[in-house]
């Protein structure tokens, strides 16, 4: 793609192209090449190569899962349940997806339109995350095709999975609904477009309650194993908070991550709007990020002292959760302190990751570790299970590319002046006027309300 | 059941501000299991680790055959748990101790107040008046958090299946006994009457009345009467119960206790996040401001 840009190509970014004639679809979907161009460009990225052995080795391997069964993929353990699907693909990739609605909160609800550059960046990070998520599911899930029973054949309402199950599918279509008006834009119906934007408040109320509830909810699962899950990864009473609260960095340091690779990976496809804004966004976003990671560490330590488990500590467990607190959120936390004061956006990224690493390994460590830590054995998951788990998040990859390729996330779309009737900032601010007509601000989200 | 009911109540009706925490004292360990329910008392001092009980269940629930006969005693050697293939396991321990070694019979324990069951969100599990914790696998979605919850490890899941893998479990015979009130067949098998049958309530005075007339033979203690809410299965012992492999650290609260915290918080967050976020959203918004909201802001940050 370099090599075309330097020649002088210039990627989609409106409706029309250089001769004003209107773009079709296929056209859009290669980007301005022709199918040719494109085929070569493809070819020629090494990543695409490291891709199709995961999806040469994966594939079959998945086929397999559903042909032989989950004991053939997986470790098919009576004492660990959950293995990789759950332990890294659900319960990893939820927390580092709350970024859709943080950013929907900070952009829509505080108004800070400064951030906005990012802000469908963000949603579609959360929106891959949870669809992935729920993929991982699917691959793990005795008989995947029963996953809409508790939506409607049979209610467990007493279940925190319940909830759970609840509100990730209602949040998934949330956060279609809120990534929807960026392919309005690309696919050229304004209408569209202009319909989401006035629910957008209402979606975005929606998105911070369905995602406080099911991000504690995913804590509150391990308070059905008071005594399976080593003490240092469990409270009784705050374990849906220690899970809620370290999905707040999770999500905004996984938007740092991902828009840095984006940044460099893709150059060509940010406008200079993106570009010009990153820097500034990223450290904006370290800063929020830094007051979640000190509120976690401390509602952590304030979880150990409340139930004086600080013996604990002086234990092997007690020195892998050390690590895990200590590389994966106090580090960080110094890192992009300092690295946002001294406006150093390359240590404030290396924080980033850090904090991203440390989110996954606080899951997999509660998941799957320490999950047992009473049992004398531990298992390791089979090889297959690991090939699955990673052809999945392969494909994750690849879907996250392709839409970052096509839609307007990086780039604005440039339509305005001839197809569309609103201008960005009037449609913006649609959900105004609807509201203030109502007099009483909680009347107009009773789609809100209907939600649960 | 009232306490699911009252559950049911507190999550779908999300408007039950007055609900939520307070009622959590009356609401938590308040069912104490059905008055009619079964049980059964087993005192590991009478078992002689025959293994007869282990050949019935199989017998019984048509499982597979072993891969080694039931009279086999190597199988001793290592600690074994109930799985999809055996309902019901016999370990030793204090295998050294000079009055002889420890069996200790392992399957469901048919607790009062199921994890397992108030765990599934399908709703696959039912407690029967009879005691019995039951199972229906034609809803089970296969998420297998009942066996992350339960608490003594004893469901197991029929992996193997690619087409319809279920949970399996003891399940007091109830479709072919406990319905038509016999025993289950482990407990009609047993030659040492090691295991008792009747209404739990006569088994929980049982126990107590045999560690009262021979002080010097049991521990005093009765496994089952109180922990995780009181199960169904009851345990006797000469020696403490975690040295013969028992979880002494369970409390007496059932599991779902644990999870009333954030089964309380749900509908909270559900009432007052809307209000309190549009009411944020109303207030940071300027009067008179309202057309130029995006990039003029710039300068506020941190």
């Amino acid at each position: 793609m370099k090599r075309y840009v330097k020649r002088g190509f210039s990627p989609v970014t409106s409706p029309f192209n250089e001769n004003g004639d209107k773009r079709t679809v296929m056209n859009k979907l290669l980007l301005g090449l022709t199918p040719g161009e494109y085929l070569v460009q493809a070819l020629r990225n090494p990543f695409n190569w490291v891709l199709a052995v995961i999806f040469a080795i994966g594939i079959p391997v998945l086929i397999g899962r559903f042909y032989y069964g989950l004991a053939w993929a997986t470790s098919g353990s009576y004492d660990y349940p959950w293995g990789l699907f759950l332990g890294f693909g659900l319960f990893a990739m939820v927390p580092l997806s709350s970024s859709g609605f943080q950013l929907g909160t900070a952009c829509e609800i505080f108004g800070r339109h400064d951030l906005e550059p990012i802000e469908r960046l963000a949603l579609l990070n959360g929106l891959l995350g949870y669809f992935f998520a729920v993929m991982y599911l699917l691959a793990d899930l005795g008989q995947p095709w029963r996953l809409p029973y508790p939506m409607v054949v049979s209610f467990g309402p007493a279940a925190v999975l319940f909830l759970v199950a609840w509100h990730v599918a209602t949040y998934l279509s949330v956060q279609v609904l809120e990534v929807s008006s960026a392919f309005f834009e690309w696919i050229g119906l304004p209408a569209g477009k202009a319909a989401v934007r006035r629910i957008t408040l209402g979606l975005t109320v929606a998105g911070i309650i369905l995602s406080t509830l099911h991000q504690g909810a995913l804590g509150a699962l391990f308070t059905y194993a008071p005594g399976k899950v080593h003490p240092l990864w469990y409270s009784s009473s705050f374990q849906w908070l220690h899970f809620f609260v370290s999905s707040l960095p999770g999500g905004l340091c996984m938007v740092i991550t991902v828009s840095t690779i984006a940044s460099k990976m893709m150059t060509w496809r940010g406008d200079v709007r993106f570009h010009k804004s990153l820097e500034r966004c990223q450290i904006s976003l370290a800063k929020g990020a830094c007051m979640g990671i000190a509120t976690y560490i401390t509602i952590k330590l304030i979880g150990i002292a409340h139930d004086n488990k600080w013996s604990y500590l002086d234990t092997g467990w007690g020195q892998w959760f050390m690590l895990e607190i200590i590389v994966g959120f106090m580090l960080p936390l110094v890192l992009m302190t300092y690295g946002a004061h001294t406006k150093k956006i390359g240590i404030v990224r290396f924080g980033a990751l850090l904090t991203v690493i440390g989110v996954v390994l606080n899951r997999v460590n509660t998941a799957m570790i320490t999950f047992n830590w009473k049992l004398t054995e531990r298992e390791i998951p089979p090889l297959r299970e690991f090939i699955i788990s990673i052809m999945l998040f392969a494909t994750y990859i690849v879907v996250y590319r392709f839409i970052l390729y096509r839609l307007p996330i990086l780039y604005q779309w440039k339509a305005e002046e001839a197809v569309e009737p609103v201008t960005e900032t009037e449609a913006a601010l649609e959900p105004l006027p609807v509201r203030s007509r109502d007099g009483l601000p909680v009347g107009s989200y009773k789609s809100t309300t209907r939600l649960d | 059941m009232k306490r699911r009911n009252f559950l049911k109540a507190c999550v779908i009706g999300g408007a039950t501000i007055t609900l939520g925490k307070t009622n959590k004292g009356w609401a938590s360990g308040s069912f104490e299991g059905y008055p009619e329910a079964m049980g059964v008392l087993v005192d590991t001092t009478r078992c002689i680790g025959c293994r007869s009980c282990e050949a019935a269940c199989n017998k019984e629930q048509n499982l597979p055959e072993p891969e080694t006969s039931f009279t086999d005693k190597s199988v001793f050697e290592e600690n074994r748990r109930p799985t999809s293939t055996a309902y019901t396991v016999v370990n030793e321990y204090e295998k050294k101790a000079s009055e002889g070694p420890v069996y200790r019979k392992i399957q469901c324990n048919h607790c009062n107040e199921p994890a397992c069951l108030t765990s599934c969100f399908v709703n696959a599990y039912t407690k029967t008046k009879e005691g019995a914790v039951i199972y229906n696998p034609k809803i089970c979605v296969g998420c297998r958090n009942c066996m992350i919850a339960c608490p003594f490890n004893v469901p197991g899941y029929s992996y193997e299946s690619a087409t319809n893998p279920v949970v399996k479990k003891c399940i007091l015979c109830y479709d072919t006994r406990l319905k038509n009130g016999r025993p289950p067949a482990c407990v009609e098998i047993c030659p040492q009457e090691a295991l008792t049958f009747g209404h739990r309530a006569d088994l929980v005075k049982l126990a107590h009345e045999r560690i009262r007339e021979n002080p010097e033979r049991y521990y005093d203690h009765v496994y089952g009467e109180k922990e995780v809410g009181g199960t169904s299965w009851m345990y006797l012992s000469r020696v403490p119960f975690d040295k013969i492999g028992f979880d002494t650290t369970l409390s007496n609260d059932p599991i779902i206790s644990n999870v009333k915290d954030f089964l309380g918080m749900v509908p909270m967050v559900l009432s007052i996040w809307p209000a309190l976020f549009s009411g944020i959203h109303l207030l940071s918004k300027k009067e008179g401001h309202d057309d130029h909201g995006h990039h003029n802001e710039p300068g506020q940050e941190g």
